[in-house]
């Protein structure tokens, strides 16, 4: 029996998660040709690399199909329920920092709040006829976040990529999105509110406790504990 | 059709039920499983996704497993119903759980609603009443509450309209409800970036370029809202205590009725709902149920599904605090005034999970 490892399997993500654990004596490497995602382990026996998609990573983990996996701590938390029940944070990798947040137009002067927010979300519904929407793909996250503080009278309107722009083109009055610098809201006329920050993201080493832990995988992963500290 | 047991014996319940409400007057009406999600979404707003079941067809678009009965009975009534009108049903209801696996995800459910604005306190009690007759001799505990009273003391404040409507707003939203009461009595001061917008001599300087369908104009009159708001006095301590004093009452229904009437004296804009909450008992005490030792809470329901207004209800099973009620209910006046387009009709009713009278009585 093997540990399976999955890691993110292209970009950015991939390369600092290869380099975090080889600089830790954990080679790990894309078998074969580029375009292969296929994966190879040097410096330690009884564990596999799995290379797939960041995002099908905390469904993996959580059906016990992976033992660990490195992915975003946003998608963790946006994808699987109760993830804490199922999933078990070992270790912040300390990058692909992001920060899920909450933001609305620069003319919007009067906002700067939740509490604001959710004024601006009553009156709107009043003037407009229908509830505010807030365009995100972080449907989960966003719509517990919003609860938690008591903001009504919004709508969440799916959007799966280039996010910042649904302001310009009208098909939302606000966004929850991830940024790293807050560069690309800025130049398309947004702000971050004050209180807005839902979630603090960063690329995280998670063990499942829905997979099958065997003996051997026990001890594959004492040893991965402590070549890595953790 | 082969349907494991328990399911069998809670359609058994469900009928034993029925025939109690339809004795009681109701006619048996049903209702479709698929319900249009824009209706439930503008009711409940964005939270009823995280408890219902939302699916799509290609023609009508989004559509949710019904989460309960209400919405489509009221819509039903509003549109042919005469009146006054007694509804039962029985059916399945479907609920999404996120937090909790062991919680099921569908079961069935049996209402009675009461469409009567004749003597709305007689119709609470009437629903309160048949409900409990329908489970007596099972070892419940009745909890009952009042929203009118919150309601009501609300719009009694000595403040702005703004403002109570913002309460209002938030009635079923204890958190915000209380930050919102916090701010507006002075306790909490405003936060610091509103202070300096309301102070700057431009306040629209710094705004971005002009985007989204939130325009100018609407900024300009929220600024214009926040600064009527920062010149009003901050409601009075005494009276964000009396609204405390409700909030807190948690006594049988003629003490809380004592406390009441004291507190109606400080606060006279609660009288005629403290009355109706006499009344309610009077016709409680008319129709056999003990009042002397009916427990009222005043926040209860208020975590509820945002529709109840007025009298509310619910039955646990005794010594059973991590069972959800067997039964609940209340009044939603408001409901059909939203649904009516307009046109309210005074609606009160409660339904029954026959899963739980089965599992209770030991069938299952």
């Amino acid at each position: 029996m093997t540990i399976k490892l999955g890691v993110p399997s292209k970009g950015r993500l991939m390369d600092k998660t290869f380099d975090w654990f080889g600089s830790r004596g954990i080679g790990l490497r894309k078998a074969g040709s580029e375009r292969e995602y296929a994966g190879e382990v040097t410096g330690l026996a009884g564990v596999e690399l799995v290379l797939l998609s960041a995002g099908e990573i905390p469904r993996e983990l959580a059906a016990g199909r992976l033992h660990l996996g490195v992915t975003g701590s946003d998608l963790v938390r946006e994808k699987v329920p109760n993830w804490d029940s199922l999933l078990r944070d070992v270790n912040g990798l300390g990058f692909g920092g992001a920060d899920l947040v909450i933001a609305v137009p620069q003319l919007w002067v009067d906002v700067d709040t939740l509490d604001d927010l959710d004024a601006a979300a009553a009156a709107f519904r009043r003037t407009h006829g229908f509830r505010l929407r807030i365009a995100t793909k972080y449907h989960r996250l966003v719509r517990e976040f919003l609860r938690d503080n008591g903001v009504a009278d919004y709508q969440l309107i799916d959007s799966q990529g280039a996010t910042e722009g649904t302001v310009k083109n009208e098909t939302a009055e606000a966004i929850a999105d991830i940024t790293s610098t807050g560069e690309t809201l800025r130049a398309n006329g947004l702000k971050v509110l004050s209180d807005g920050l839902i979630h603090a993201s960063q690329a995280t080493l998670f063990k499942s406790r829905a997979a099958d832990w065997s003996d051997d995988d026990r001890a594959a992963w004492a040893r991965i504990e402590e070549m890595c500290g953790l | 059709m082969i349907q494991p047991d328990g399911k069998a014996a809670a359609w058994a319940e469900a009928e034993r039920l029925t025939a109690h409400f339809r004795a009681a007057g109701a006619l048996p009406v049903e209702a479709d499983i698929l319900q249009p999600a824009d209706t439930l979404l503008d009711l409940y707003g964005e939270d009823i996704r995280a408890r219902a079941y939302v699916t799509t067809d290609p023609l009508r678009g989004e559509m949710m497993l019904r989460p309960d009965f209400t919405v489509p009975v009221v819509q039903m009534h509003m549109s042919s119903g005469a009146d006054p009108a007694r509804y039962t049903y029985a059916g399945e209801v479907f609920r999404r759980q996120e937090i909790d696996p062991h919680r099921p995800v569908e079961y069935l459910q049996v209402g009675y609603e009461v469409f009567d604005g004749q003597d709305p306190a007689a119709a609470d009690a009437e629903v309160f009443a048949v409900i409990s007759d329908a489970l007596s001799g099972l070892p419940l505990r009745a909890a009952t509450g009042d929203i009118g009273i919150l309601m009501a003391a609300v719009r009694g404040l000595r403040t702005t309209d703004a403002r109570k409507a913002a309460l209002l707003r938030h009635i079923w939203r204890p958190r915000r409800f209380r930050a919102l009461l916090e701010r507006f009595g002075g306790r909490v001061p405003a936060p610091p970036t509103r202070v300096a917008l309301l102070e700057a001599a431009d306040p629209m300087a710094l705004a971005g370029a002009d985007i989204g369908l939130r325009g100018r104009d609407e900024v300009e009159a929220r600024i214009e809202a926040l600064r009527e708001d920062a010149a009003a006095a901050p409601i009075s301590a005494e009276e964000v205590s009396l609204i405390d004093a409700i909030l807190a009452l948690r006594e049988t229904v003629p003490m809380v009725l004592s406390q009441l009437r004291d507190i109606a004296m400080d606060l006279p804009a609660v009288g005629s709902a403290v009355q109706m909450l006499s009344r309610r008992s009077d016709a409680l005490a008319a129709r056999g149920v003990a009042v002397d030792t009916l427990e009222f809470e005043g926040s209860f329901g208020r975590t509820a599904l945002e529709y109840y207004d007025g009298f509310v209800f619910g039955l646990y099973i005794d010594g059973r605090p991590e069972l959800p009620p067997i039964a609940t209910g209340g009044r939603y006046d408001a409901l059909t005034t939203v649904l009516g387009g307009g046109r309210a009709v005074p609606a009160v009713g409660g339904v029954i999970r026959p899963g739980l009278v089965v599992s209770l009585r030991g069938g299952a």
